[in-house]
C-alpha cells in the first residue's frame, strides 16, 4: 500500500475507533487501528480470523494481551505459517507486542484474532466490533468491515 | 578486486558447491526426507488414491472409486480453520462458476481433517455457501489418514495450552487425473486465474 492510501486509510478508520478510556477517536502519540476487516463466515462455521494494523505512536512498547467481542464465545491471538505446503496455527499465549513508535501488521497467512464459537454468522457488508486489550488496561475498540467469504482485502 | 577479495569469493565459492553437493547427495539418497513429501513433491506414474470409505455432507458413501474414472480435484481442511479453508472453497467456488458445465466433468472434494469435529450435519451446513457440487468428506479417522497418505497430504493434529485443539495440514488442492493419477497441484493463494487454467486443463476439452 502506498504512503498516500494508507494516510487516507488511517484517517478514516481512526473515525471508528474509539479509545474507551477516554472515550475519543484516537490519541496522539497513542495506540491506534488501521483498517480493521474480516470475511463473512459460512453458516457452521466456528471460527473466524479478524485481521488489521496496531501502531503504536508511543514511547513505550505496548502489548495486546487479549481481546474479545459479541459475535464470539472468545478471541484468541493467533499466528499461522506455511511450511512446506503445510499449514499450521498457534495461540499467541504470551500476547502480541507493538513497538514503540511501530505497527504490527494481523494480515491472511500471518497474525490474527482468532474468533472462535461463533454466536452467528458474519454479513458481508456489516461491521463487528472487536474490543482489544492491551498492558496497563488500555481498551480499544475496532470495527471490522466484514468482506465476502473469499475476502483478501485486495491483497 | 585485489587477492584478498578473490580469496574470500573462492572460498564463498568453494562453500556453495559444498552444500550444493550435498543437498544433491542427500536428496538423492533420501537423507532429507522426513516422513512427508512437501507438497510440492508430489509422486508421479500410475494411479495414487488409495482405497478408503467415508460419507459425504448428505451421509451417501464415497470411496477411491468416486475419485476415479473421471477428473478429480481434492483439497485437506476443516471448518475450525479461519483462513485458508474458506478462502480455498471460495476461489473454487468462483473459478467453479467461471468453468459452468465443463466443471460438471470434475469431481472435487473437501476432505476434512477433524472428523471429530466435523460431522456431516455440520458439514452440510458449512459447504452450503460453496458451490453445490463440492462434496464434504468425513468419517473414521483412519479412512481419512489412508486416503491423505496416498496422495502424499500430510495433517497432524496440536493441543492448545489451556485446552482445545487445532489441525496442522498441507493446504494445497490435488488436481487427479481421470485415472487417479497426480495431474498438478494448485498451492494456497495462488493466482486465481492460474488456477482456473489448471481447472479447465484437468477438465478437458
Amino acid at each position: 500500500m502506498n504512503v498516500l492510501l494508507r494516510a487516507a486509510v488511517f484517517s478514516l478508520c481512526s473515525a471508528v475507533v474509539t479509545l474507551s478510556a477516554s472515550g475519543c477517536s484516537s490519541r496522539e502519540g497513542g495506540l491506534r487501528i488501521i483498517d480493521p476487516w474480516t470475511r463473512a463466515t459460512p453458516l457452521g462455521a466456528s471460527v473466524g480470523a479478524g485481521y488489521m494494523t496496531i501502531a503504536n505512536g508511543g514511547a513505550k512498547p505496548v502489548r495486546l494481551i487479549s481481546a474479545d467481542s459479541v459475535v464470539a464465545e472468545r478471541v484468541e491471538i493467533h499466528a499461522m505459517s506455511m511450511e512446506g505446503g503445510v499449514m499450521r496455527m498457534r495461540p499467541l499465549s504470551d500476547g502480541l507486542d507493538v513497538p514503540a513508535g511501530g505497527e504490527v501488521e494481523l494480515k491472511p497467512s500471518g497474525m490474527h484474532l482468532m474468533m472462535i464459537g461463533m454466536k452467528r454468522p458474519l454479513i458481508e457488508g456489516e461491521t463487528v466490533a472487536i474490543v482489544l486489550v492491551f498492558d496497563g488496561g488500555v481498551r480499544l475498540e475496532a470495527k471490522l468491515s466484514v468482506e465476502g467469504i473469499g475476502g483478501t482485502h485486495g491483497h | 578486486m585485489d587477492i584478498k577479495t578473490l580469496r574470500i569469493v573462492r572460498y564463498a565459492a568453494s562453500g556453495l558447491i559444498a552444500v550444493f553437493a550435498f543437498a544433491f547427495l542427500a536428496v538423492g539418497l533420501g537423507w532429507l526426507q522426513s516422513g512427508r513429501p512437501p507438497a510440492d513433491v508430489l509422486p508421479t506414474g500410475g494411479p495414487v488414491v488409495g482405497a478408503f470409505e467415508l460419507v459425504d455432507q448428505g451421509n451417501r458413501p464415497v470411496s477411491e472409486r468416486d475419485m476415479r474414472g473421471r477428473p478429480a480435484v481434492v483439497f485437506f481442511g476443516f471448518t475450525y480453520c479461519p483462513d485458508v479453508c474458506p478462502t480455498t472453497l471460495a476461489m473454487l467456488t468462483a473459478n467453479l462458476g467461471f468453468m459452468g458445465q465443463q466443471a460438471d466433468r470434475l469431481g472435487i472434494f473437501f476432505v476434512t481433517v477433524d472428523p471429530e469435529r466435523d460431522t456431516p450435519e455440520l458439514l452440510a451446513k458449512y459447504l452450503s455457501p460453496f458451490d453445490p457440487r463440492i462434496r464434504g468428506l468425513t468419517g473414521a479417522p483412519n479412512q481419512i489418514a489412508a486416503l491423505a497418505k496416498s496422495l502424499g497430504v500430510y495433517f497432524g493434529r496440536s493441543e492448545i495450552e489451556g485446552g482445545g485443539y487445532t489441525m496442522d495440514h498441507t493446504a494445497s488442492v490435488i488436481l487427479l487425473d481421470a485415472q487417479g493419477r497426480f495431474s498438478a497441484t494448485i498451492a494456497y493463494g495462488e493466482n486465481s486465474d492460474t488456477a482456473l487454467a489448471k481447472l479447465r486443463l484437468l477438465a478437458g476439452g
